[in-house]
């Protein structure tokens, strides 16, 4: 009884780790795709946003602010993505294929600039990295501990889900860019600033993004690695489709895969079945879920399509 | 008088002509993108210290300066030629096979299987390797195909995660007993002489390079077959008519998922291909890889330097097999070959908006015209 | 119904004076004048492309005029924007709804003008105010109910909910009776009285003759983007403001021979389908069809009849019932099947169904039978038939500006692409020709030319379903008027016999008898 309620911590304290990164990418998704433009650079926004954070992380020591710039360099290239997207009406797939180059490029180029031609970034001391909670409050290895002794930038997480709820079916800017992704000519007839409110979304989808990837190396990795991200960000996006395009559902999905990982954890642990496979279980379930699911997902009306104002 | 001037206006007109003929073409902003993607890893080279005049001259010296190095850029490009016609195809259907990644990692597995567990003469070797190869990359995208037409699943997001699906699974495979090489490392065994497709040794010899192979030929035939089914058969009228404007197909009687069925898979085959090829002409092993390799995400850049022209992949194709070679070769002088991702992603962009270049261009030539 | 007048000829309320507006080299408005008073229903008249909407846009600050100036209740304005429109006074209705369709009907009434209450927006106080007006201009509507949920009508009266709701004074109303029945159209004529009777002005654009007679003051035409003529309404006949609006006598009889309808060709029998909602649609419906008749369906748009034409030509899938065509049952057939046994179609949507935009008119010309020779050979396309094929098309139906048929469709003019539809599904010589909205969008010339197709298919003892929202056309047309109500037949008329009172009155559910009572 003990090993299983020690498991289920584990278990827990696995996938409360595993879920932020997927659950800032989800909410960045989410804006984006609600305002109507499609974001695949997602998972490139992320990559960019792990390195800022841990090179500024290694080099201030300020774990906090170094969090912050991950958000600020993803914002950046969604700006780039809101550029060219909403102002030139690119293709935004193609859009976001060459963010999905260029963002990882630039981190790995700049990493080898600043750290000897190394595409790793020096690790990071605990002080370095983002803070737990309850830290010393429960007995180490204890239930409670696994379970409540987080990172305080996952407790954030889950904050920032309601925070958006909030704007999103609150506030005057959310109801204006939940219409803006159906109908946004009809925005624009009522005097709403289509193009504003879309430049606003993709921005903050990139910020959440590169906080996602900062998440991942001020907590989990330590360091940043080319292979950090490995497709999460693109998991995000299955997230949100799954979750129908709200952030709550987003994360309730965002959950599940991070349920996946720790469930990765414990499977892995004794080494019975090849890591390899267990590694393709969020994919697979991504998979399924999607088959059992997804005809009921709506998708915003004017997703994916860039608008042309009137002359 | 009308006469005398006659020949002078057509002359002009066919000028005018050309000029505006130019302007519609597509190659004309591949050309304004390449530039402003070697102006922007220049100024990254720049930032980090380097000179960007001695970077580029160092990619393209890497590149030209010896027939061997030229050997090895067609080489790099073979499989992108592969991906990139793999991607082309898709996209004159409205697909966006971002799972060529996937698609050529199932091809090469299938074709290490076979080169490695199966025992047969040389050339027969071959075929049943590229056979082995096509079948695996058309099962993985038609399963794709499937899960879009019968459950209405995006496209774009299945292919991402067989992708993932595909790159944990050669990992796997790579790690069994039947196909580790013990001691070697996290690597397959090599794959057996017969199955291999490189030149004869005496040419080798001659053209001072070992992995100079049978691929590109290929590469070739595969592009011009391409291009003969999207232009002069049913089939091909089918796939641009269901790309350009599916109501319309329905309407006019094209099964439109049947189509995209064999459009897929067709496309799957041709990817699948590209990591046959790669794998029998140059790694000849795979090993087990901590990120993806990229040759599915190249070949959607491929095709889109080469606006989906079958014809067209095979020069871009071969510029980004360059890039990619010369670019391995910046690290001789402390450059970060990531330079390249930064070129190419640039690249990508500025082709999604070249449009924008047209109206400009375009309204400039009027404006002037006007006056 | 009676005609009050409320106009105020002493305020002027909208000065447009000397308007041009340029798309490139096209000239969309050639100094048109335009002056409406305060109180007025002022109707603008002209054909579809004459320049109607374009003056509007400018008005409502959507496009900017390339030259004249314009005044508002007498202060000289440089509209800039929509936004500045609103604070104008002014508002738009648009043909094409601009509604949000997931929003409730309150906060589609409140977008772009939101009340607030400590950042967050105050759906209660919306929800009021939205309630007081709707009584206040005898509008029904229900606040809560989601757009996608309620009937035409109603969304066309949250869309003037919301132009009441910004405050405005001046209404542009464009063709707002475009898919309504007429006794909603009486409705609307109504609503149009109380809003003038509150002081409001009225903008009124339309090609339809009686609205006009029957609720404007006056009205200007145009024609070609020229300004023709502004004219007290109780002054003139709907001759006299046709003839202005096309520029000659317009003849609205068409030529048909006698003849005796034939063998069946088509005959539907107890068809149910559901609609992509899943609400059941067609609920039992028969229909036949003979050789030599036009049959015209009629009916408001939304009762079944694209689900029923989607079926028809293998776009859709019914739910059960017969589609009994040359003595096979062919429901549920695909596309495919319908066309080789004997059905061709004028698709509804021009440019979503009829063409591939992209591909050449040759490439057009054989969408059905490129797999058939001559035209293709084991696979491979034969170039040479299909551009002969094309060219001759292309010569006998008159298709200009079509290089012989090398052009790309999409670079052809609305009748001209229309034309090579009808070129293709007349040459397929099919006995049965299902014509959908055949002249939507098309200026006189060419609907005389689809209108001789469709009547000569007819002479040619071919089997001709008419399906359209014009009821003018189907009376002009149909040798058999058959009205489609909620997914079933409600009653049929001889073609010759019609009265459009009648007709209306089935078309909103009434039955035959009451309606001739």
């Amino acid at each position: 009884m003990d090993e299983l309620i020690k498991n289920l911590g584990l278990v827990i304290n696995a996938t409360l780790i595993a879920t932020p990164p997927l659950l800032y990418a989800a909410l960045g998704s989410t804006f984006s795709e609600r305002s109507g433009v499609i974001n695949i650079g997602i998972e490139g926004m992320m990559t960019i946003g792990a390195f800022v954070g841990a090179a500024v992380a290694h080099f201030t020591g300020n774990a906090w602010l170094a969090f912050l710039c991950g958000g600020l360099v993803g914002a950046l290239f969604g700006l780039i993505h809101a550029i060219a997207c909403v102002s030139f009406g690119a293709d935004q797939t193609i859009s976001g294929t060459a963010i999905n180059f260029l963002a990882p490029g630039v981190a790995i180029f700049v990493c080898k600039a600043l750290f000897a031609q190394s595409s790793n970034t020096p690790p990071l001391d605990t002080v370095q990295k983002l803070p737990k909670l309850f830290n010393g409050v429960f007995e180490v290895g204890s239930f409670w501990n696994n379970v409540l002794n987080t990172y305080v930038a996952t407790y954030l997480g889950f904050v920032a889900v309601a925070i958006v709820w909030f704007i999103f079916y609150k506030t005057k800017f959310g109801m204006r860019l939940r219409a803006v992704g159906e109908h946004p000519k009809a925005c624009e007839t009522q005097g709403i600033n289509v193009f504003r409110i879309r430049y606003v979304a993709v921005i903050a989808s990139g910020f959440f993004a590169g906080l996602g990837g900062a998440y991942v190396t001020l907590c989990t990795v330590s360091q940043f690695r080319p292979e950090v991200i490995v497709g999460q960000g693109f998991i995000a996006i299955a997230a949100v489709i799954f979750g129908k395009f709200t952030p709550h559902g987003a994360m309730g999905a965002c959950l599940l895969f991070g349920l996946c990982n720790g469930l990765k954890v414990l499977l892995g642990s004794g080494n019975v079945i090849s890591p390899n496979l267990i590694s393709m279980i969020p994919y697979v379930v991504t998979i399924i879920t999607l088959v059992l699911f997804v005809g009921k997902s709506r998708v915003p009306a004017a997703s994916g399509k860039p608008y042309v104002k009137q002359k | 008088m009308k006469h005398k001037n006659n020949n002078n206006m057509a002359s002009q007109n066919i000028l005018k002509n050309t000029a505006q003929g130019l302007l519609h073409q597509n190659a004309l902003y591949t050309v304004i993108a390449i530039f402003f993607g070697f102006v922007v890893g220049g100024i990254f080279l720049w930032a980090a210290g380097f000179s960007p005049f001695e970077a580029y001259a160092k990619l393209f010296s890497s590149v030209f300066s010896r027939p061997k190095y030229l050997i090895w850029s067609v080489i790099y490009a073979t499989p992108l030629i592969f991906t990139g016609l793999s991607v082309a195809f898709s996209y004159k259907m409205g697909v966006f096979n971002i799972g060529a990644e996937g698609q050529f990692v199932v091809g090469s597995l299938a074709a290490l299987c076979v080169a490695i567990l199966v025992d047969a003469p040389p050339f027969v070797h071959v075929i049943l390797c590229m056979l082995a190869a096509v079948a695996a990359g058309m099962v993985w995208s038609f399963l794709v195909a499937v899960l879009r037409v019968r459950f209405g699943i995006n496209e774009v997001l299945s292919f991402i995660m067989f992708n993932w699906i595909a790159f944990y699974l050669s990992n796997y495979v790579v790690n069994t007993t039947a196909i580790h090489k013990v001691g070697g490392g996290e690597a397959s065994k090599d794959i057996r002489e017969s199955a291999r497709i490189l030149l004869p040794q005496s040419l080798l010899n001659i053209l001072k390079n070992d992995k100079a192979n049978y691929g590109i030929f290929l590469a070739i035939i595969a592009a011009v077959a391409i291009w003969f089914i999207l232009t002069k058969t049913t089939l091909g009228y089918k796939v641009q008519a269901v790309g350009l404007n599916p109501h319309a197909a329905k309407y006019g009687g094209i099964n439109s998922n049947k189509t995209m069925y064999i459009a897929m898979s067709l496309s799957g085959a041709l990817a699948a291909l590209g990591g046959a090829v790669q794998l029998m002409g140059n790694s000849m092993r795979i090993s087990q890889f901590a990120g993806q390799e990229g040759f599915g995400f190249q070949g959607i850049t491929v095709a889109l330097i080469a606006s989906s022209h079958p014809i067209g992949c095979i020069f871009a194709g071969l510029f980004y097999g360059a890039m990619k070679y010369g670019g391995s070769k910046l690290n001789l002088i402390d450059a970060p070959t990531e330079v390249v991702d930064i070129i190419m992603g640039t690249i990508v962009l500025f082709i999604a908006i070249s449009h924008v270049f047209r109206y400009l261009i375009t309204r400039r030539l009027k404006k002037k015209e006007d006056k | 119904m009676e005609k009050t007048s409320h106009i105020d000829s002493s305020v002027v309320a909208v000065q447009m004076t000397d308007i041009v507006k340029k798309f490139g080299n096209f000239v969309a408005n050639d100094h048109i004048n335009l002056t409406v008073y305060k109180g007025e229903v002022h109707a603008i008249l002209g054909e579809n492309g004459a320049g109607k909407s374009t003056l509007m846009n400018i008005l409502y600050g959507l496009y900017k005029p390339t030259s004249g100036s314009i005044s508002i209740f007498g202060s000289p304005v440089n509209i800039e924007n929509p936004r500045h429109a609103i604070e104008l006074g002014i508002g738009m209705v648009h043909q094409h709804f601009m509604l949000v369709e997931p929003f409730t009907v309150t906060e589609n009434i409140i977008l772009g003008m939101e009340p607030t209450k400590n950042m967050t927006v105050d759906i209660k106080k919306a929800r009021r105010q939205v309630l007081e007006l709707s009584e206040r201009y005898g509008m029904h509507v229900d606040p809560d109910a989601k757009i996608e949920d309620i009937s035409v009508g109603m969304q066309q009266r949250v869309e003037i909910l919301k132009v009441l709701y910004r405050g405005a004074n001046i209404l542009i109303l464009d063709e707002p009776t475009a898919s309504l029945t007429p006794q909603e159209i009486e409705e609307l004529i109504n609503i149009i009285h109380n809003l003038t009777a509150d002081g409001k002005t009225v903008i009124l654009i339309t090609h339809k003759l009686k609205e006009i007679k029957a609720s404007a003051d006056r009205c200007t035409i145009i024609r070609q983007g020229k300004y023709i003529n502004t004219v007290d309404v109780e002054a003139v006949s709907e001759n006299d403001l046709a003839s202005m609006m096309v520029g000659r006598d317009v003849q609205f009889v068409v030529d048909k021979k006698p003849i005796e309808p034939g063998e069946v060709i088509i005959d539907i029998q107890n068809l149910r389908a559901k609609d992509y909602r899943g609400v059941e649609v067609l609920k039992g419906l028969n229909l036949k069809v003979r050789r030599g008749e036009i049959v015209g369906l009629a009916g408001v748009d939304g009762n079944g009849q694209t689900e029923l034409v989607e079926i028809l030509t293998g776009l859709r899938k019914g739910e059960s019932g017969k589609v009994i065509i040359g003595g096979k049952d062919l429901f549920n057939a695909d596309a495919h099947t319908l066309f080789d046994n004997g059905v061709s179609s004028i698709p509804a949507d021009r440019q979503k169904h009829g063409l591939v935009l992209e591909y050449s008119i040759a490439y057009n010309m054989v969408l059905q039978n490129y797999e058939r020779p001559p035209f293709s050979k084991r696979g491979i396309l034969k170039k040479d038939a299909i551009n002969k094929h094309a060219a001759e098309l292309v010569e006998k139906f008159d298709v200009r500006g079509a290089d012989g048929g090398t052009k790309e469709v999409g670079k052809l003019s609305g009748g001209n692409q229309q034309k090579v539809i009808i070129a293709r599904e007349v040459t397929n010589d099919k006995d049965l020709l299902i014509a959908v909205n055949p002249t939507r969008g098309l200026d006189v010339g060419a609907i005389e030319f689809v209108h001789r197709y469709i009547v000569e298919q007819r002479n040619k003892n071919k089997a001709v379903l008419l399906v359209s929202f014009e009821l003018d056309e189907i009376m002009s047309l149909s040798d058999r008027i058959e009205v489609i109500y909620s997914g079933n037949i409600v009653g049929s008329v001889p073609g010759d016999k019609a009265d459009e009172k009648v007709l209306g009155l089935m078309m909103a559910g009434g039955t035959k008898n009451e309606a001739q009572e």
